[in-house]
């Protein structure tokens, strides 16, 4: 059985399909990838992954459960974790505190627990402030810990997310275009970060990605979407010699570089 | 009584309350249309329209129209214009400066300008009732047993004239269109080379003028004004405009004068008696909240992540 | 493109300061410093324990007052402040408080600290059924609700036969302490000073807590804390239905001074009062409530003799304050 899997979703707005008629799995431990040309409806497959939109049809079972309606809250209580596209940091907040807000699904203390600082409570606030140290210095910034999250140069506003995402501790992370804005240097440590999320916490991950570099270079296999439809999946080589893939996507690089 | 005569009776008294209720709406859902506000200052605005209008018609009626329906037509147009610039005017100083204010923050703006509003008019009236006389008489016709006056169905045919005027100036002018771009994205619309301010004030102005309108309408109807009037009926329409859709033109006229009609044979059923009418149509109010918040012609919105 | 468009935006703007900003700056400034605050706050607690023995009764008074409004102001801050939700019906909540031991003790001659809990009960219950469905809607929407329900709550006590009509319950008993009974200005002076010194203190530990953050998150971005596993409507009920315990019990204590309610103390200017204390002294941060509170509480009584002006003139400071600092005088740095 697969980690997660997706059958026959459609998402409509109205008259426009967004998502239509897709199916795919990923496997537990696999570094996958979904590319496709802007507007090809990727970021709303992540937003039906996680609970934002609801499919107009079709089902999603993440672990051989079914989280169709499921709110994206509970979602991520099931372990599947997200970032966004455009950065969605609490700004004003320090960069601690940022990623703490991960651990609120993974902890329970509530008015009682707050008011009368029980024992109970104090040991559960040392472990989120740990697991939220540890993420942080996983993906290398927790010397900027107590900096508000909006005076932080862009990349390690991404680094936040991902360290926000991270401390959910997932069993699945979706990474919505995590290279978008990055100067090569910090695309290559992605690369090497993306690895290292896999290997040694054993989080499957699944990625939206415009940089192809990247994407061919650390996903095992890769789904091609256009107009919200799967049109080519299998490996970097499989999908760069697809004609359809070349016709909806590569080909329009070209025409890129030309200019 | 008999149940035709009360059906017709209270048909007409909810058309009467409905067309009220719709003309403040109107403002309020054009404003939230526009700029996301929530315009608490709106039923003060239309409190100053009645108390405007009927400093006009003291002013005019002495000298030489007289407050017939000569000296009635000329208060109305002038209390509009002057209301409506009020609008524009509070607009400009309240609300500008606060456009990238977190929303909390011009709520509470609105607020405060409600409490001038409200204060003001009841320093100088000395919280007291005013009277609102006119000369235009008790004259009128029978429809089937129920008696109505002139006054009354004037009234209803004048207020249904200006939300059919509104309804075109919204839909067939080039301003009506920018209003309904700018509801949309405010971004674009200005490097479409619309000039976003000046609609935005043109939207204030004609929600104050139409409130106005109702204000006035209110005054001759009831025969009263006090500055407390905006407050109960700033709730309704709001009422009236989110049963409609709130940000949804005509949504405001039909929740007007749906919520009108509501009320009026709702204080006829057993058991309601009218101390409890207020507490039915907020609690309509509540129950379209928690059912279907985008109201009767609004559509679902999604938000891109 | 768009990207590195925002990631120019991020870098900290520095703004100018005017005069005044800077001096009312460094005021607070010398509060931040923890030994400072501790001593003030000693000072003050002393002050305030030994005050009713050395005032006159209408100081008592006022300060009774004042104690109260800084209970009801810090119950609505958790909502308003805390948790981004705008309540204009707060006063509903406290008139169930008063309601709640009003009725119990006038009509079934239950004690009145056996009334408190019931209070609370029923100030949970009015929470769930106010803000439960509502809360996931636009904040905007809720402030109209909460309006509405505001009204209704004073035209059904206005209406009922069993809360007194127009003119309210009156033969409403006093507590009695270890065999002593409380009527005296004095005794309910102490008995609100606790209670605002209870709903600092929880406040305060509320603010530093794994709820108090989730309520930040949700404030500063709704979907992302939804994405990072918070129950948002959840979470914010949690908030609402807190902040109506707040109201109800200083509701319940205020009946108990009073002996007396009627609806018409519970109108929709008195929510409005509480909500705009609040929004003065800084939304969210607590001393900064506290001092709106008493702003609020000493401003009318310093400002009789302008009478019918003052609502006008406070309408006007309110719309200058918002326009040239909106977070209020002594605002939390964060927000």
């Amino acid at each position: 059985m697969a980690l997660l899997e997706v059958k026959n979703i459609t998402l409509r707005f109205g008259g426009l399909t967004a998502v239509n008629n897709l199916s795919f799995d990923i496997e537990e431990g696999s570094i996958r990838s979904l590319i496709g040309p802007n507007g090809a409806g990727k970021t709303s497959v992540f937003n039906c992954l996680t609970g934002f939109y609801k499919p107009t049809q079709g089902e999603i079972l993440l672990e051989g459960q079914s989280i169709m309606n499921k709110k994206p809250h509970k979602i991520t209580a099931m372990s599947m974790a997200r970032t966004f596209q455009n950065l969605r940091l609490f700004k004003n907040l320090p960069v601690l505190e940022n990623v703490m807000s991960g651990m609120h699904c993974r902890s329970n203390a509530g008015f009682l627990g707050a008011v009368l600082r029980t024992p109970k409570q104090r040991q559960e606030e040392k472990r989120i402030r740990e697991v939220a140290e540890e993420c942080l210095d996983f993906v290398g910034i927790l010397h900027h810990k107590d900096r508000i999250a909006k005076n932080l140069p862009y990349g390690d506003q991404r680094k936040v997310e991902w360290a926000r995402a991270l401390a959910t501790q997932p069993k699945l992370l979706l990474l919505d275009e995590p290279a978008a804005g990055l100067n090569y240097d910090e695309k290559e440590k992605l690369i090497q970060l993306i690895k290292r999320i896999r290997d040694e916490r054993k989080i499957t991950v699944f990625l939206i990605e415009h940089d192809m570099g990247l994407v061919m270079k650390i996903s095992e296999k890769i789904f091609v979407l256009d107009y919200g439809q799967k049109i080519a999946e299998g490996t970097a080589t499989e999908v760069q010699n697809n004609p359809r893939v070349i016709e909806a996507y590569l080909g329009k690089e070209e025409d890129e570089e030309l200019e | 009584m008999s149940f035709q005569e009360i059906f017709l009776q209270q048909l007409f008294n909810g058309l009467l309350l409905g067309s009220f209720y719709g003309l403040v709406a109107l403002g309020y859902s054009m404003v939230y249309g526009i700029i996301k506000l929530l315009n608490f200052a709106h039923a003060d605005i239309y409190m100053v329209g009645g108390f405007i209008s009927l400093a006009i018609l003291k002013f005019f009626g002495g000298t030489f129209l007289g407050n017939a329906w000569l000296g009635i037509v000329t208060a109305m147009i002038l209390t509009m214009i002057i209301v409506g610039l009020l609008g524009v005017a509070i607009q400009r100083v309240a609300y500008r400066p606060m456009f990238n204010a977190p929303r909390l923050s011009i709520l509470i703006t609105a607020l405060g300008v409600s409490m001038i509003l409200y204060n003001a008019v009841m320093v100088i009236t000395g919280g007291e009732y005013r009277a609102y006389k006119t000369g235009l008489g008790y004259g009128g016709f029978n429809m089937g047993s129920v008696y109505v006056t002139h006054t009354q169905a004037i009234l209803i045919v004048a207020s249904m004239a200006l939300m059919l005027v509104l309804h075109l100036f919204i839909t067939r002018t080039m301003y009506g269109k920018a209003m309904r771009g700018i509801a949309l994205d405010h971004d674009t619309c200005r490097l479409m080379g619309i000039n976003v301010n000046k609609i935005i004030a043109l939207t204030f102005f004609t929600g104050s003028a139409l409130a106005a309108a109702a204000g006035m309408m209110a005054g001759v109807y009831y025969g009263s004004l006090h500055f407390f009037m905006g407050f109960v009926i700033g709730i309704k329409a709001f009422t009236a405009a989110v049963i409609g859709g709130i940000g949804i033109i005509p949504g405001a006229m039909l929740g007007g004068i749906l919520l009108g009609l509501l009320e009026s044979f709702g204080t006829q059923i057993p058991f309601i008696g009218s101390q409890w009418k207020d507490v039915f149509s907020f609690s309509i109010l509540i129950l379209i909240l928690i059912f279907k918040p985008t109201g009767l012609l609004g559509k679902k919105e999604s938000e891109r992540m | 493109m768009t990207e590195k468009l925002e990631a120019c935006e991020t870098q900290p703007v520095v703004r100018k300061k005017t005069p005044l900003q800077g001096l009312s700056d460094t005021v607070y400034g010398i509060f931040e410093n923890k030994r400072v605050r501790f001593s003030f706050i000693v000072l003050i607690l002393v002050l305030t324990l030994l005050l009713p023995q050395m005032s006159s009764r209408y100081t008592q008074e006022v300060l009774t007052n004042a104690w109260f409004y800084i209970v009801v102001c810090l119950g609505l801050n958790i909502i308003v402040g805390f948790a981004g939700l705008l309540s204009l019906g707060y006063a509903a909540f406290f008139a169930v408080g008063a309601y709640t031991t009003g009725i119990l003790s006038s009509h079934y001659g239950i004690n009145f600290w056996a009334t408190l809990p019931f209070s609370a009960l029923a100030a949970i219950i009015a929470g769930i059924v106010i803000g439960g469905p509502t809360l996931r809607l636009r904040s905007d929407y809720l402030a109209i609700v909460t309006l509405g329900f505001g009204e209704i709550t004073r035209l059904v006590v206005r209406n009922l036969r069993i809360t007194g009509g127009a003119s309210g319950l009156i033969g409403i008993e006093r507590p009695v302490l270890f065999g002593v009974t409380l009527y005296q200005i004095q005794h309910f002076y102490y008995m609100f000073f606790v209670l605002a010194v209870l709903a600092i203190f929880v406040s305060y530990r509320l603010y530093d807590s794994r709820l108090g953050r989730a309520w930040q998150y949700i404030r500063e971005d709704e979907d992302a804390a939804e994405a990072m596993g918070i129950n948002v409507v959840s979470v914010r009920l949690y908030a609402f239905i807190i902040g109506s315990v707040f109201a109800a019990i200083a509701g319940s204590v205020m009946a108990a001074k009073m002996t007396a309610i009627s609806p018409e103390t519970f109108a929709f200017m008195q929510s409005i009062m509480i909500l705009l204390a609040v929004v003065l002294g800084g939304m969210g941060k607590i001393p900064g409530v506290i001092l709106g509170a008493l702003v609020m509480v000493l401003f009318p009584e310093l400002s009789r003799e302008i009478g019918p002006y003052r609502m006008l003139i406070f309408g006007v400071l309110l719309l200058f304050l918002m326009i040239y600092r909106p977070q209020g005088l002594w605002p939390d740095h964060r927000t």
